[in-house]
């Protein structure tokens, strides 16, 4: 029996597992790998599953031009051509990849001088902005098992979108100092629709939509002392008293954390919203510990914003045009730099700005050559001039992501893949955007 | 002139297992393509669940199904659909400043499609 026929028929168990499929990169998934099928996977919450047992290994070539099969080399050679011939290149994408791969693609847009940018800013960017306006009082969900007492969280479901945030991470556990788990906690919901998540909260406020930032300040006068007009319930849909309560139970916690969803990011205000969030749990440091933090979505999405840091200062909508770093949001982040029909070649990593950017950028992308890489089909793949079929990150290939609280989790692939991983097929283009880019010197 | 909704994108379970399965399966155009209404809201307009609609932005326009929501889930003139391409193609491509469209709390208006 040949060892591929071997592979095929073996059954296994990789246990530790991590799932990227969302911010939480919950690490203890056991997998039952049956060949290049994944049967099981114990722990897994309902998306976790749906992201395991529906990976399979697609019948695709490794590399596409112009919608036509290509070798990888020749993929290479053209997606190479294509950055170093840009005059306004973008990098897009990343939160779906290892920060190992991040790292390539960062360092090629340096070579192109292109513009790098992350799915954040299209979900949790404008919280990036608020850090840099007010700070964040951060803590990790390992801190926030053992000691949290209120859990509030603000603009989110986590009960469809990180089922296990809650079981794993911040209101069933039994903590160091939440002896008594889901009992020693009180769980507030805030959000414009009463959701699913609303059903597991001790206390939920539905509150008015665009009225966020307006709640969270009147939290801040009462924390603070100052007077509140009573008719702040008819602006905001929460009374009074119902805010007052709050207050007290924030003040009075041993540990309280905020944790705020993209209604915060996503609504009118934006970075304002999170400001507000921000500086709410910053001034409760005068009454007990209190913490805020964002819920993040997609799997290493939290790791693009570190090693995109890391690389050039700033965590997302980074220019290298003029050979330095500058940070400009609304002026390098991509759906502006698309909308605005300013890029003239792009590269997108694992995400899918065709199938969900506003119409204008959509349309500007259909009009200029762009290298996509993704596992899968999507509207981005098919518009794409060069695009490469990679392997799964987590699935197929080791790494590092960072969890929605920066910590670092390494992958254990299931089985392998024969697909190149993202940063195989970004560091054959870095090499050969060298290449030619000290053929343009040298002649 | 027609009512004026605000209109939440967000997810759901299906839309995150359906997204695992394949953007361009018919579950997940499917769950995409939904537009959740509050009882009173689809009594007023005469819609029925099931029935086409077409929502319309400042930016753009798409034709959805339509679907009672939970009492109590969405206060009148509140509307959620589930992320997807639908959703984004209400969106305008201005984003103030942040590199962040106005991807929730979108008005729009809604009617039936004859």
């Amino acid at each position: 029996m040949s060892d591929a026929a071997v592979m095929e028929s073996e059954t296994r168990i990789v246990k530790d597992a991590t799932c990227t499929f969302c911010g939480c990169v919950c690490d203890d998934m056991e997998l039952t790998v049956e060949g290049h099928t994944i049967t099981k996977a114990k722990n897994a919450c309902v998306l976790g599953k749906a992201w395991f047992l529906n990976h399979h290994i697609e019948e695709h070539a490794v590399a596409t031009i112009d919608g036509k099969p290509a070798t990888l080399e020749e993929g290479v050679e053209r997606a190479a051509q294509i950055l170093a011939n840009a005059r306004y290149p973008i990098v897009y994408g990343l939160s779906d990849t290892t920060c190992e791969a991040q790292r390539v693609a960062v360092s090629i847009a340096d070579r192109v001088g292109a513009c790098v940018d992350t799915t954040t800013s299209v979900c949790h960017g404008p919280s990036g902005m608020a850090f840099q306006g007010v700070g964040e009082v951060t803590c990790t969900l390992g801190e926030v098992k053992n000691r949290a007492d209120l859990v509030i969280f603000w603009g989110g479901n986590p009960a469809e979108s990180h089922p296990r945030h809650w079981t794993r991470y911040s209101l069933m556990p039994k903590g160091l100092f939440v002896p008594n788990g889901r009992k020693g906690r009180t769980a507030v919901l805030v959000d414009v629709r009463k959701s699913k998540s609303a059903a597991a909260a001790d206390i939920f406020w539905q509150i008015k939509p665009r009225k966020d930032f307006e709640v969270l300040w009147a939290l801040r006068a009462l924390v603070k002392g100052v007077e509140v007009d009573p008719a702040i319930e008819q602006e905001t849909g929460i009374s009074l008293a119902q805010m007052q309560d709050l207050v007290q139970r924030m003040k009075s916690c041993k540990f309280g954390i905020i944790f705020f969803g993209m209604g915060l990011s996503m609504t009118r205000g934006k970075h304002m919203n999170v400001e507000a969030a921000l500086s709410l749990a910053r001034d409760l440091n005068d009454y007990t510990r209190f913490y805020a933090k964002p819920v993040r979505g997609h799997g290493n999405v939290t790791g693009a914003d570190n090693v995109v840091a890391w690389q050039t200062g700033y965590p997302f909508g980074v220019s290298l045009g003029r050979g330095y770093p500058r940070f400009n949001p609304g002026e390098f982040t991509t759906s502006d730099t698309l909308a605005r029909g300013e890029a003239d070649a792009a590269m997108i990593i694992a995400s899918d700005p065709a199938g969900n950017f506003s119409q204008p950028a959509r349309e500007h992308l259909k009009k200029i050559p762009y290298i996509a890489l993704d596992p899968h089909e999507s509207e981005t793949t098919r518009g794409a001039t060069v695009h490469f079929c990679t392997a799964t990150y987590g699935i197929n290939t080791p790494g590092t992501v960072y969890r929605m609280d920066d910590v670092p989790i390494p992958l254990r692939p299931a089985f392998d893949s024969p697909f190149p991983s993202d940063e195989t097929v970004l560091r054959a283009i870095e090499k050969r955007v060298r290449e030619l880019l000290q053929e343009r010197i040298t002649n | 002139m027609d009512d004026i909704f605000i209109l939440i994108p967000g997810r759901t379970s299906r839309q995150g297992t359906a997204l695992n399965e394949g953007k361009l399966k018919a579950d997940f155009i499917e769950e995409t393509q939904t537009l959740f209404i509050c009882p009173d809201d689809m009594a007023r307009r005469g819609f029925v669940d099931g029935e086409r609609v077409r929502v319309r932005s400042e930016f753009g326009q798409v034709e959805l199904t339509c679907k009672t929501a939970k009492a109590g889930e969405l206060p009148p003139g509140l509307l959620f659909l589930p992320y997807g391409d639908p959703s984004s193609r209400l969106m305008g491509g201005e984003t103030h400043c942040t590199g962040m469209p106005d991807s929730k709390g979108m008005d729009v208006t809604i009617e039936k499609i004859l």
